[in-house]
């Protein structure tokens, strides 16, 4: 068991799966594919150039990322997915939480009263520690337990 | 109601508070939110208030978007100055489609593109032409000036912006910049701030002949990623601002670094404003270094993936201009077609070919005799988003070519060099 504390964007308390990707996280590519379908009730990660993440479900878990990259619509994509039920219940940054990301997760809690806990500044450690399928424990203070 | 931060000056605070309507409260609620998350200390107001939307298609997966368009517009809410925005996904005239691609375009893909354009009019649209990712242009005419601050989201505009043209934009996300242009506010943070601007990777360009544009922008952009670099040694394969093959350089070397990695700002040494007034004082102190000779440009190139199913298929159509062709591009790519086919022994192209660029730059391209000479090779002009045209399941499965970086990282698209791309439409140099 290990434990890491980041900033708290929005908090929350959540435990349950991590799933976790070491590159940046290409928000786009990701969910389109998903984001396309009108019946989706499941995020599976589209970007088939995410080798850790591609065909893997992400919705309602804790996404582990040391930041988003791709196009700059991908603060609406997240709002897109956000508002249909689609998201990660946390998004957990090892790095500073990048613009993009950080608009798409304010459009949620503003626009669409979605809450999505977001977190960052967890550090490389955190990355390194934290597995995809691994359970991992949140607390509203911004601390995140690796079962 | 939130509790900001950063200090708000008694007008904006009204605004928050409501004052002004619950729709404009959640707008500046979103701004100063994203601000505070970035340390910035204040909204600062634009100085050049005409925006961008990075949003022009009525893609029906973004289905928040549209109630939240109508909400502003039932609120009376509209850009002061107006906008332009990204190109159109389709242009049937010009881009053909088969009977398939145009159901899943118009009922399917981009089902909601009328209604659409129908909000952004009501929004501040400043013209039915206003869709181009090259906004900057003369010819399309919302072009910043060097220290202006302004609420722009498409990142190769974003990067031209802050590079070429001395302005201030952050690389911000879809929706946030029209509440910024409608607000007339930015949060002061990043390339706002002469901190940000300044260069933390030192890239240095020891190759022996120009690099392709959209090469050494992406080799770059997959290094520093969102991260600013200020580079030396390119200066001596360009003119000094403001050539047009300068400018035509800049676009597609900055529109790579953005897609290829997320770079808001970039510094040219002897070239771009900020480096040529500052100089090396825009690098930090112990920057990271990256050189840049011609082997590395060759591994860059050859490292990209290619997504065709066959890779000796024929591609179906060929995409130039992404972002969008200036002016003297599209004379040039005029005067090569027609110098190539002319080698080949060809009357017309082997490939469907579509050279892409602002309405206003077709426009006055029209005008010109060279617009005949182009049509008379069977190419295609069109103002249209490759980058849409090709983001699909349909159209998006063929086999198609392209010289730009954004189009093949986002696509499947096969990207070729300049010459590559000129030997496979023309049939030169092949038996």
């Amino acid at each position: 068991m290990k434990q890491f504390k980041g900033r708290v964007i929005f908090g929350g308390t959540f435990k349950g799966d991590a799933v976790v990707t070491h590159g940046g996280f290409n928000t786009l590519a990701s969910f389109q594919k998903s984001a396309l379908s009108s019946s989706c009730k499941d995020v599976i990660v589209s970007d088939q150039n995410n080798p850790d993440l591609f065909k893997v479900h992400i919705t309602g878990k804790a996404l582990c990322l040391p930041m988003t990259i791709g196009s700059t619509t991908g603060g609406m994509v997240i709002q897109t997915i956000a508002s249909r039920g689609l998201s990660p219940a946390a998004w957990l940054f090892s790095e500073d939480i990048d613009p993009l990301a950080a608009s798409g997760i304010i459009l949620a809690h503003v626009w669409n009263n979605v809450p999505i806990i977001a977190i960052d500044r967890l550090g490389k450690e955190f990355l390194r520690t934290v597995k995809t399928g691994g359970e991992i424990e949140i607390k509203e203070d911004g601390t995140i337990v690796v079962l | 109601m939130y509790q900001p931060l950063m200090d708000l000056t008694a007008e904006q605070k009204d605004i928050l508070s409501g004052k002004e309507g619950e729709t404009k409260a959640k707008m500046m609620e979103v701004l100063v939110r994203y601000g505070d998350v970035f340390g910035a200390k204040r909204l600062v107001p634009l100085t050049y208030k005409k925006g961008h939307l990075v949003t022009s298609f009525g893609i029906s997966m973004l289905k928040p978007v549209f109630p939240l368009m109508d909400e502003l517009i039932a609120a009376g809410l509209k850009a002061p100055e107006g906008f332009t925005a990204d190109p159109r996904p389709m242009d049937f005239q010009n881009v053909k489609a088969n009977l398939l691609e145009k159901l899943v375009f118009t009922k399917f893909m981009y089902s909601k593109q009328k209604s659409y354009e129908e909000q952004l009019t009501k929004l501040g649209l400043s013209s039915k032409d206003g869709f181009s990712c090259t906004c900057y242009l003369p010819e399309v005419g919302n072009t910043p000036k060097a220290g202006d601050t302004l609420s722009w989201a498409e990142s190769s505009a974003v990067v031209f912006a802050n590079s070429v043209l001395g302005a201030k934009c952050n690389r911000n996300s879809g929706i946030l910049e029209l509440f910024g242009t409608i607000l007339g506010y930015a949060p002061e943070f990043g390339f706002l701030t002469e901190k940000g601007r300044k260069a933390t990777w030192k890239v240095v360009l020891k190759t022996t002949k120009k690099p392709e544009a959209q090469i050494l922008g992406s080799a770059i952009g997959m290094k520093v990623m969102d991260e600013v670099p200020y580079v030396i040694g390119l200066d001596a394969y360009l003119k000094p601002l403001p050539d047009e093959d300068t400018i035509a350089y800049l676009k597609d070397f900055g529109a790579a670094t953005a897609s290829n990695g997320a770079v808001g700002l970039y510094h040219i040494d002897g070239i771009t404003p900020e480096a040529k007034e500052k100089g090396p004082s825009l690098l930090v102190d112990e920057p990271k270094e990256y050189v840049i000779d011609d082997a590395e440009i060759e591994r860059v190139y050859r490292s990209y993936p290619i997504m065709w199913k066959s890779r000796d298929a024929k591609a179906h159509k060929c995409f130039i201009g992404c972002p969008h062709l200036t002016f003297k591009q599209l004379n040039d790519w005029t005067d090569k077609i027609v110098a190539g086919l002319k080698e080949s022994g060809r009357k017309k192209l082997r490939i469907y070919t579509v050279l892409t660029t602002a309405p206003a730059v077709a426009a006055k391209f029209k005008l010109t005799p060279k617009y005949q000479e182009l049509m008379a090779t069977g190419a295609h002009l069109s103002s249209i988003c490759p980058l849409m045209y090709a983001d699909n399941p349909v159209a998006g499965a063929r086999p198609l070519m392209t010289n730009s970086n954004k189009l093949r990282t986002y696509t499947f698209s096969r990207y070729y060099k300049d010459a590559e791309v000129l030997s496979i439409i023309t049939g030169k140099g092949s038996k």
